[in-house]
């Protein structure tokens, strides 16, 4: 049976990992590699690498890294932040990224979905949406939460969709950093009009909102960052809380 | 002991590579017809769309190469589906080393199923030290449906090959170089495995 995923998302600048509570304040929480080979070792399902330093100089840092990672991690990983070209993509890729996440570009440039989607084919291609509600409407942000769009969620999976994109990354922006739990009613929506997998991100602070996003909000992939990266939850407890309410995980 | 990767462009091989490292391995990455044919291992990588990918192939003129390797061949992900006899992705036509058709999932499940999902039904000595229900990733929207030749099974939707068999011939759906130790483990049998052997079962 295909069981739900557990991802932690590294936040990476200058080659380390940092976690952005609400996107704006950064901490310091490690080398990625290393965290990397600890969290595949210990029961994580999949990694993100959110490159937030995305000047050109920087990006090399990151194709290095993300050769170091693939080198010594036995699980699939992805990378974002800052991709704007299939140039970009066939960089990481060619250094051992097994997918992309794309988020600002697409919106610019929704052409690019489709042209990403030729090149490399959708099952590496993961679009990152995220969204904050206004007037009881989900709209769509770029940088990091920070400028809104006048584009909305739903239609904006829709279309991502329609154009080949392999998974959908959904950040609640009201929800990250909160430890509230996730965007669950949202996140249901998204999950019964699509048919590619959702992955859910922001707001998780405890197991019980894992449990919920699976079961309430039907996701089908977990992201969260600062839970696991200050060891407030272990991926092998977490699981066994999920299993305990049927959901089916990897253990 | 010598192992090639078959490097024709088709998609991601760094991570293949990178897995057999771990186990100590250092594949050749190569198109060369004389260095696959007298290489010990062949691996069939194959990432992507299904007719792209068999055009890449026909291009570096190694899809009549294939079909007439002796030494155990490992097809990964899209390499194995390239190996049936035709594929519903693109059209397009395999190589035919293994009599069955690659067909999509239909739309009552997400598509493509991207995860960790169980093998059981394990028949071949490429799952030793294997055990029933052991996960393994896959990322795919095609499948090979049960035949004579699956050594693996897997349930998505329905019941489908997660391995196939024939000879020499081996295929994945799943990906072993992402598929945490058990992977590890299926890599290293398909090297150790006595190549006489994969005659038998």
């Amino acid at each position: 049976m295909l069981t739900k995923r557990i991802i932690p998302c590294l936040d990476i600048k200058d080659g380390r990992t940092v976690k952005g509570v609400n996107f704006v304040a950064l901490r310091d929480a490690g080398d990625p590699v290393e965290l990397a080979e600890i969290y595949a070792r210990e029961g994580a399902d999949e990694l993100v690498f959110l490159d937030i330093s995305a000047t050109e100089e920087k990006r090399k840092t990151l194709v290095k890294l993300v050769r170091d990672v693939a080198a010594k991690v036995n699980i699939p990983f992805t990378v974002g932040g800052g991709i704007s070209s299939v140039n970009d993509v066939d960089v990481l890729l060619q250094n051992g990224a097994d997918k992309v996440s794309i988020n600002s570009s697409a919106v610019k440039n929704p052409d690019l979905i489709d042209n990403l989607v030729a090149k490399f084919g959708s099952q590496c291609i993961v679009v990152a949406i995220d969204a904050k509600k206004i007037r009881d409407v989900w709209k769509v942000h770029l940088v990091g939460g920070k400028v809104p769009t006048e584009f909305e969620l739903f239609s904006w999976a829709k279309e991502v969709e329609e154009r080949g994109a392999g998974e959908i990354l959904f950040t609640s922006m009201d929800h990250d950093g909160t430890k509230n739990g996730f965007a669950n009613k949202a996140l249901n929506r998204l999950s019964t009009e699509r048919n590619i997998p959702i992955i859910a991100s922001g707001g998780a602070g405890n197991t019980s909102h894992f449990v919920d996003a699976f079961i309430k909000g039907k996701a089908d992939a977990a992201l969260a960052a600062s839970v696991f990266h200050f060891k407030e939850i272990r991926f092998v407890e977490l699981k066994g809380i999920l299993r305990q309410n049927g959901i089916p995980v990897r253990l | 002991m010598t192992t090639v990767i078959i490097d024709y462009g088709a998609g991601n091989i760094q991570s293949i590579k990178f897995a057999f490292e771990r186990l100590g391995i250092t594949p050749k990455l190569t198109k060369d017809w004389e260095e696959i044919s007298s290489s010990d291992r062949v691996i069939f990588p194959g990432v992507g769309e299904a007719s792209s990918a068999m055009r890449k192939l026909k291009a570096s003129k190694l899809d009549t190469l294939v079909p007439t390797l002796k030494q155990p061949v490992l097809g990964i992900c899209l390499g194995m589906q390239l190996m049936c006899n035709s594929s519903e992705e693109g059209s397009t036509k395999g190589l035919g080393i293994f009599d069955t058709e690659v067909v999509r999932f239909t739309n009552k499940v997400k598509v493509p199923q991207i995860g960790w999902n169980q093998i059981t039904d394990l028949k071949s000595g490429l799952f030793h030290n294997i055990n029933e229900l052991d996960y393994i990733y896959l990322v795919h929207s095609y499948y090979a449906p049960i035949s004579d030749y699956t050594i693996a099974t897997s349930s998505y939707e329905l019941p489908y090959s997660s391995a196939l068999r024939k000879n020499n011939f081996f295929g994945v759906q799943f990906h072993p170089e992402k598929s945490s130790t058990t992977g590890e483990q299926i890599l290293k049998n398909f090297i150790e495995m006595n190549p006489y052997d994969a005659y038998s079962n």
